[in-house]
């Protein structure tokens, strides 16, 4: 690792012996998930170079962007929008972690039972081992959960530049009206912060980079319903883990390459795997970089994962918003309209999930379902009984997985997925 | 005559069946897993001649490795091998070393559903091991005993741990240690009976693994549930059994 990334760490506040420690587990992991994969598109080269440099080149270029006077917006969840980000020229990035850290330091702020993702994001604080969050000039807290609730109360003293966001709860017309007071209010600090004044063309502007940023994924997502996948789902999930991280418009180029090279695949049928192999949808909690422990232990029993049902994944980068309004308050309502529809398991009641879940089933022909919840996570596993009750009833094979960050269990687990996908053979 | 072997690798012992190509047992090995679970299962392999062979249990991928053998999952090779002794089982229960299983299967003996227990050692033939020792009573004699009980003590912790040190104080207090046994079994065989309730409501129950030879096991459960519970002569074998028939039926 060159020099100078080290004095860029140390001047922002990084412990280096931690991040260092970091990165190797971080290496280690890409090598013998990522690069032991066969058959891997080319272009996914692109995704090896970001992850190499994830800590490296992307955090350079948002110290540069902040040297030429550009803000950083740190966020936890899908319901932060970029497009406002972008029109009050700042940038967001994701902070969702998907690692345990100074987990000992953690636990003397957090309960033990707190899903891995909250404890996570603590851990990289402590542990002073996130360069993003580092970097950032606000980060984006919102009611969700009661566990990121009250979390953000602990996290408060620990960052002196937290905003929290509320978020409704029903999906009612009072439900859009908050949601819509919220996003105003974010805007109105965004403005204040960045001392740039968001404009009906600003805000088009930054709509039409996230729509297009999301019309790539969903074009890759669509290339996943192939028989052969042309794309592994560990890949697939990286390229929308990066969806958090990377410049925009790059990124979007990169995935659209990649959409051309898949395409050729499918048109000459090849794939990952072979024709028949096991086809499996996994729904449920968010998998942050670099949790990639499911979607290894799924791709080394046989199977293939053709989506994902998660906030990493298709929950969050579902519908694009309408570009057509003419006024900052039209864009904003159109906003609006399209983030209400997420599908989030804090919402009560949440019918629109199960329907889309069983879409997902058939859009991308999945033989199964793996429903991924993370433990002590409240809203997702209580859902899963539902989900899985409901895709039984149509004949729809579903394995509920609770797990969390840990490799504790994963020879458990590797036993439950393979019985599974011998059960979808 | 083409032969093909099942082994099924366990925390506590290894056991190898071999079929014909008709399916008839033409032998049945057993060994303990102990400390280096390779040596033991070269040993077993050199006792009993075979082409082909698949393996199943915990140690299966350590075995796949080394041998190069087919794998399947400890489910799948139970479903098999129970349908083998019992030909329209569609529900089993199978409760080995380190984990327990319930399994419910389509008409047609595929798996349609199963569960298994969580990481640790709770409801589990470790669990009763350890509980017996504590108590002074061999393994094989457990559940006996235990069914001589006047009445059944109630053990509230379902932890190894808490269920030990609680185990040692009804002990200290001077209570019979079989009525603290048959206590245990009841806490064990409560889990069990919800694990089967959650994937199947009624029918006969097939019971499986070495801790269906524990003559008490088999009757609370039978008794818990208000549902038939058959249990095979050799129940520990049937994955090692259920493995072979698999990789017969392949050929
Ligand atoms: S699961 Fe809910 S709380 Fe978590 S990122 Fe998604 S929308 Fe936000
Ligand atoms: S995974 Fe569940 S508990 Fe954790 S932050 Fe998300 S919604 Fe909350």
């Amino acid at each position: 690792m060159s020099i100078d990334y080290q004095t860029m760490w140390t001047d922002l506040g990084l412990d280096l012996t931690s991040h260092d420690a970091l990165l190797n587990v971080l290496g280690t992991a890409y090598r013998d998930i990522y690069l032991a994969q066969e058959n891997r598109p080319e272009t996914m080269a692109y995704f090896d170079f970001v992850m190499s440099e994830v800590h490296g080149l992307r955090i350079k270029e948002l110290l540069d962007e902040k040297a030429a006077g550009r803000k950083i917006i740190g966020s936890y969840c899908v319901f932060v929008p970029e497009e406002m980000v972008l029109a009050a020229n700042a940038t967001l990035v994701g902070l969702c972690s998907g690692a345990d850290f100074a987990m000992e330091e953690v636990e003397k702020l957090l309960p033990r039972n707190t899903c891995a993702l909250i404890k996570s994001s603590f851990g990289f604080k402590l542990g002073k081992v996130c360069p993003y969050l580092e970097s950032a000039d606000m980060i984006v807290g919102e009611n969700t959960c009661d566990g990121k609730k009250k979390a953000y109360e602990s996290l408060r003293p620990l960052v002196d530049n937290l905003y929290v966001m509320d978020l409704p709860q029903v999906k009612s017309a009072n439900g859009k009206a908050l949601l819509k007071s919220e996003y105003l209010r974010f805007m109105e600090a965004l403005q204040e912060l960045t001392g740039v004044a968001v404009t009906t063309e600003s805000l088009r502007s930054g709509i039409k980079t996230v729509n297009a940023k999301r019309n790539a994924i969903h074009r890759l997502s669509a290339l996943r319903a192939a028989d052969p996948a042309p794309i592994s789902g560990l890949d697939a999930l990286l390229a929308n883990q990066v969806f958090f991280y990377d410049n925009p418009a790059r990124f979007t180029d990169a995935v659209n390459k990649i959409c051309d090279e898949l395409e050729q695949r499918v048109a000459s049928k090849s794939g990952v795997c072979p024709v028949g192999t096991p086809r499996i949808l996994v729904s449920g909690c968010p998998q942050a970089v670099p949790n990639w422990k499911l979607p290894m232990i799924v791709e080394n029993s046989g199977a293939i994962i053709v989506g994902e049902e998660s906030c990493v994944g298709e929950r969050g980068t579902r519908n694009c918003v309408d570009e057509s309004g003419s006024t900052v308050d039209q864009l904003i309502d159109a906003i609006v309209e399209r983030y209400f529809q997420v599908d989030c398991a804090i919402f009560t009641p949440n019918t629109d999930r199960l329907a889309h879940i069983e879409e997902m089933v058939k859009a991308y022909r999945a033989d199964g379902v793996i429903h991924y919840g993370l433990q002590f996570c409240q809203p997702y596993l209580m859902e899963a009984i539902p989900v899985e009750k409901a895709l039984e009833e149509k004949g729809i094979p579903c394995l509920r997985l609770e797990t969390d960050y840990s490799m504790e269990d994963a020879g458990q687990l590797t036993t439950r997925v393979e019985a599974f996908v011998e059960q979808l053979r | 005559m083409t032969h093909y072997g099942g082994i099924d690798i366990g925390s506590r012992t290894i056991e190898l069946v071999v079929v014909d190509e008709a399916g008839q047992v033409c032998a049945s090995l057993q060994c303990d897993t102990g400390y280096d679970p390779l040596a033991a299962t070269r040993s077993l392999i050199d006792a009993a001649p075979f082409d082909r062979i698949m393996a199943t249990g915990y140690g299966r991928t350590l075995f796949e490795i080394s041998f190069e053998s087919r794998t399947v999952t400890e489910i799948k090779a139970h479903a098999r091998g129970a349908r083998a002794l019992f030909g329209d089982a569609a529900t089993i229960i199978d409760i080995g070393g380190q984990d327990s299983k319930a399994i419910a299967l389509l008409e047609n003996g595929r798996v349609k559903k199963f569960e298994m227990n969580d990481r640790c050692a709770a409801g589990t033939g470790k669990f009763l091991e350890i509980m017996a020792r504590t108590l002074g009573f061999t393994i094989d004699d457990f559940g006996r005993e235990a069914l001589q009980a006047q009445n059944a003590l109630t053990i509230s912790s379902m932890c190894t741990v808490f269920a030990e040190s609680e185990v040692t104080s009804l002990i200290a207090k001077g209570e019979d240690p079989r009525n603290i046994a048959l206590g245990l079994h009841h806490s064990v065989i409560r889990r069990a009976a919800a694990m089967i309730n959650r994937v199947s409501s009624a029918g006969d129950v097939v019971f499986t693994g070495g801790v269906a030879r524990n003559p008490c096991m088999t009757e609370l459960l039978a008794k818990q549930l208000g549902r038939r519970v058959l249990v095979p002569d050799e129940p520990q074998r049937i994955g090692a059994l259920g493995a072979a028939l698999l990789l017969m039926e392949e050929h």
